[in-house]
């Protein structure tokens, strides 16, 4: 029998004091019965003696303080998941809204997950190819990975995420895949973009959607990450699905967290964000990964956009940290047009070197990323010194340099949005842009390679 | 003893009725029977840090205190293992509840039924003190584990046991003054906040060998030194406490992830038991121990996890070997302690951390050193302390890094930008430095003379210069510069590509001996002398710098680590060879 109080003492949006409980436990999940009949949720933060502080998820209007009645319901907040996820629309609640029926449910697990253990972990070595080359060739994706996309209001990561989303595929490799989609208070808009995308695609029946506008309430943003997290590991782990997960837009969830926060009245951290940010956001993207002994795969791109384009702000800074590399988008490369503006040197991929290579890529891929990064730094460096004092200031090297750093963002960069590059012709196209520099300059790439991908013309 | 919950906030959890309960002592809560530590006592009310997820917790629930600190056991069967921040092996963690780390998990440290050899060093009737070693069992190929007598126990040998035995079975009893009998087991306890005791400490004087070229020829740092990897993120802070942990010429590696992802250490597992230790071949795997707090297990055992693997470095050092630890990353080991304290109500210093940051980051460091240890026999043994620091946005005037720098002797600054250029390891030349320079120059004499701390010195002197002309040519071009100074930025870019450079991920490269390291800068630098001979003589620059032995010395570090001198000879005399020529034509000219 589950008891109904009626002794809500306090609401300070998003906050609800509740006294003389009994039996509430930490982290427990509440129901709020309005005088009208409408039932909101809430979770507890915290409980002293019997006094409980609780979270509502929704708004606040309406509450009476005389009047609701709250029950606690003994659990966590939990998703009812079954195969049938597939193809549905859901609120960021995880409760279906698109007309369809309700899930039936095989099983109910808690939506904070388990932190999973380091020794339970399979390393994620399975090249992905997105056919975008400045993802495949230099900042290789692999199952199993968490690379988030960072970006600016205005830039075009959505394009970007739904290209990698369209096209990515394991060479030779036939499992069944699934796309579980996290609109996180972003746009009607940008959430239609990418639900007709997945639509144009047919990928949309192989598609979960959890969908919190940015007019659904804040609060509940705290909730859905988790939801789309919990519905992709039943699928990676419990139905041997290769899952992607995208989530956008990380720092819509970080507001959420700092509004919370900010009425527990809690000691701020840096720029009012929570101490605990770090610790929050890791037990999201940790859940990302692959297990010993299951065939399925959990790959994030989590999409956040940087407050003034700055990457030290907290929510990209502390992302950057737990991520296993970032994909950075530039304001100025958009800007002379190029499609995906890719920033190529700051962006990143830890996990490349174990995806690449003899038997998973290509025996120069090493190689050639390496000697491509340091080129374009170098040329980038010539670039920037010949504005300020004119090209006849460079020698005949840097002159070379500042060539192959135009060629380079034109040709190898700027791809587009609809085009699907092979790694080999990716690797290829890396080789054809290195012939501009004097072959003694290519010290990153092992002599045999040079030699049997670019044999002398002489 | 019990007492009852009032409150619980996330992992903290008050609980009264506890007024024979002892700060620090060890409690398990509720009916999960979660594991917890008292942190502050009012009255009979202790607020206690919970080491797991109190999910489900609530008033009323029951704490129950164990009477003892939090500690560790110390014994066989810790090596080629990994641990959680309080302990738990982790591979029998998942033997029992699957994938996920569950709660309220009681698995022993160390093995209870695994059989050890143990071979005895004592005979009865020998007097033993703290410290001296009973008997000894062959844990791994690679360690030697010597068993101790445990500190507080002093007396006679009554009788010793050989042979295949458990952990927990009895292998000899000492009687002490009083006429007790102490019965005395392979597994030691230890609590882990409190430094092991030695009988005295020394200033460390000798060098760790790292393989890496910008650390041991550059800013080395000592057997019982300590130092610090601050650097934003994706500038390689862990592809750097990787290669120390898999190249350091020492005997016991305790690498501590500490607030990281779950994947690198998943790399670790993988890869360390495939590496074989370049000195006796062994497999890295069989001389260290790992342990995995990552960033998505409970914050409580992530502060506990830096105190565990440093008590458990302590207790190899005892046995006289040279530990490394290395801590990734303990920026996170703050941020644990700020949430504590965030949720304790404590007044907030600095950027909310707690007063006691920089007294807690001091207390960890300094157990690190080189000592003379306890027990019979002359043991050195020696602990050293590396930690990664993540400041954020990579500014290192933030508190924990500033705090740190106050500390350690050795820094060794990651820088972004070069990290973008694909220079790794991307640790800044100019902004690093290390305090052991000193210390250290009289091995290093002794070991391969005057030379090697001579070039050092040279090379650091161009880098420096290279950094004031970059300045100049920046505003008016290179063509302003002199032909030596011209020579000064070619030879600092060689020492910074075809030197300083080191890729981790080419076998030839990852590892590079002291013989190595000194001809590669070397060649470089006689590069430089005999250029700035030939400039004297009249020759062109734009000769010297295309002769074709550049290209080779630029190839160098990719030699065979074994069978380089010869290919290093020959590359020295073409170069000769090639600037006498370019020398030649400018005096026709």
């Amino acid at each position: 029998m589950i008891k109904e109080y009626k002794t809500i003492h306090e609401i300070a949006s998003p906050l609800m004091v509740v006294e003389h409980v009994e039996g509430v436990t930490y982290d427990e999940l509440g129901e709020i019965e309005l005088p009208n009949g409408d039932v909101r949720r809430c979770k507890v933060l915290e409980v002293e003696g019997d006094k409980a502080v609780v979270q509502l998820f929704e708004s606040a209007q309406g509450i009476n303080l005389a009047q609701s009645k709250v029950r606690f319901l003994g659990h966590p907040q939990q998703l009812a998941v079954s195969e049938d996820m597939l193809g549905r629309v859901f609120n960021g609640m995880g409760l279906p809204i698109d007309g369809g029926p309700e899930i039936l449910a095989d099983a109910h697990p808690d939506i904070n997950g388990l932190p999973m253990n380091p020794a339970a972990r399979a390393y994620p070595a399975e090249f992905i190819q997105t056919g975008i080359s400045t993802v495949d060739g230099l900042n290789t994706l692999v199952r199993g990975q968490k690379l988030p996309i960072f970006s600016g209001s205005g830039l075009p990561h959505a394009a970007l995420a739904a290209q990698i989303a369209r096209q990515a595929r394991v060479l030779g490799d036939n499992e069944t895949f699934a796309v579980v989609f996290a609109a996180i208070g972003i746009t009607f808009e940008e959430s239609e973009y990418f639900i007709n995308d997945f639509r144009r695609t047919g990928a949309i029946d192989r598609t979960v959607v959890f969908s919190n506008l940015a007019n659904d309430p804040a609060v509940e943003r705290i909730a859905t990450p988790r939801m789309a997290l919990t519905a992709a590991e039943y699928l990676a782990f419990e139905k041997d699905m290769q899952v992607l997960v995208i989530l956008t837009d990380i720092t819509n969830y970080a507001e959420a967290l700092r509004e919370v926060s900010a009425a527990k009245k809690e000691v701020p951290g840096r720029r009012g964000y929570p101490g605990y940010l770090y610790t929050d956001l890791a037990t999201m993207y940790e859940r990302a990964g692959r297990r010993q002994g299951k065939k399925g795969s959990i790959t994030m791109i989590p999409i956040l956009t940087m407050p003034e384009d700055d990457k030290t702000h907290p929510i990209p800074d502390l992302t950057g940290y737990i991520t296993e590399g970032q994909i950075i988008l530039s304001r100025d490369l958009h800007r002379k047009g190029i499609v995906p503006p890719v920033d190529v040197l700051p962006s990143l991929s830890r996990l490349k070197d174990k995806g690449i290579g003899a038997g998973k890529t290509r025996e120069d891929h090493a190689g050639t990323m390496n000697q491509l990064f340091a080129a374009y730094s170098r040329g980038k460096d010539a670039k920037e010194l010949m504005t300020i004092l004119g090209e006849a200031a460079l020698s005949e090297d840097d002159k070379l340099f500042a060539k192959f750093a135009d060629e380079f963002e034109k040709v190898y960069v700027s791809q587009g949005n609809n085009v699907n590059r092979s790694i080999e012709e990716t690797l290829d196209l890396g080789w054809n842009l290195l012939r501009i520099l004097p072959r003694r300059e290519l010290k990153r790439i092992k002599p045999e390679m040079i030699e049997k991908y670019m044999p002398d013309e002489a | 003893m019990s007492g009852i919950i009032t409150k619980v906030s996330g992992p903290l959890v008050m609980a009264e009725g506890l007024a024979d309960a002892n700060v620090s002592d060890v409690v398990r809560v509720g009916a999960q029977r979660l594991i917890g530590e008292i942190l502050n006592m009012t009255g009979d009310t202790a607020s206690i840090q919970v080491y797991e997820e109190t999910a489900g917790l609530g008033p009323g629930a029951n704490v129950e205190t164990t009477g003892m600190p939090m500690s560790v056991e110390l014994g066989p069967g810790m090596l080629d293992n990994i641990y959680d921040g309080i302990q738990r092996p982790l591979p029998e963690m998942r033997a029992l509840t699957g994938d996920s780390i569950t709660r309220g998990t009681d698995v022993p440290a160390l093995n209870r039924e695994k059989k050890w050899y143990f071979n005895p060093v004592a005979e009865p009737g020998a007097h033993v003190t703290a410290g001296d070693v009973l008997g000894t069992v062959q844990e791994t190929s690679a360690i030697l584990h010597k068993i101790m007598v445990p500190v507080g126990i002093e007396g006679e040998v009554l009788s010793v046991e050989t042979g295949e035995h458990v952990v927990t079975d009895v292998i000899a009893v000492v009687r002490d003054k009083k006429g007790a009998e102490h019965k005395l087991t392979m597994i030691q306890r230890w609590p882990v906040r409190i430094a092991r005791p030695y009988l005295r400490k020394y200033v460390p004087s000798r060098p760790m060998n790292s393989g890496q070229r910008i650390i041991d020829t550059m800013f080395p740092i000592a057997k019982g030194g300590t130092a610090a990897v601050p650097g934003p993120f994706g500038s390689g802070k862990t592809v750097v406490q990787h290669q120390l942990a898999k190249w350091s010429d020492v005997d016991i590696v305790i690498y501590i992830g500490c607030g990281e992802r779950g994947n690198e250490m998943t790399d670790v597992l993988m890869e360390f038991p495939e590496l074989k230790d370049p000195r006796n071949g062994e497999p890295l795997m069989k001389r260290t121990v790992l342990i995995a707090n990552t960033s998505d297990m409970p914050v409580a055992a992530r502060e506990a996890s830096i105190y565990t693997g440093i008590t458990i470095a302590e207790y190899f050092r005892d046995m006289g070997y040279d530990v490394a630890v290395l801590a990734d990353s303990t920026s996170r080991w703050a941020e644990a302690l700020r949430e504590m304290s965030g949720r304790l109500e404590e007044m907030p210093g600095e950027e909310g951390y707690p007063a006691y940051l920089a007294s807690r980051l001091a207390q960890f460091y300094e157990r690190a050193g080189v000592v003379e240890c306890l027990g019979a026999g002359d043991r050195q043994g020696s602990v050293t302390a590396i930690g990664a620091v993540s400041p954020p946005g990579g500014d290192i005037s933030e508190p924990v890094a500033q705090a740190t720098m106050r500390i350690v002797k050795v820094f060794w600054a990651l820088d972004s930008s070069l990290a973008y250029a694909r220079h790794f390891p991307a640790i800044n030349w100019l902004t690093s430095y290390s305090l052991y320079m000193e210390t250290l120059r009289p091995w290093y004499t002794q070991q391969f003379g005057e030379a090697y701390m001579q070039n050092r010195e040279r090379a650091m002197h161009i880098l420096q210069e290279e950094s004031e002309l970059q300045e100049i040519v920046r505003l008016v071009g290179q063509d302003a510069l002199s032909p030596a100074d011209r020579l000064t930025m070619e030879t600092a870019k060689m020492i910074r590509e075809d030197f300083l450079q080191q890729n981790a991920f080419v076998d030839e490269d990852a590892y590079s001996s002291y013989a190595k390291q000194f001809r590669l800068l070397d060649l470089v630098l006689r590069y430089d002398v005999l250029c700035r001979d030939a400039l004297h003589k009249g020759a062109d620059t734009e000769k010297l710098f295309a002769v074709s032995a550049r290209e080779k010395i630029g190839r160098a570090k990719m030699a065979d680590p074994k069978n380089f001198e010869g290919e290093y000879d020959a590359i020295e005399a073409l170069m000769k060879r090639e600037i006498e020529e370019a020398a030649a034509g400018g005096e026709e000219a």
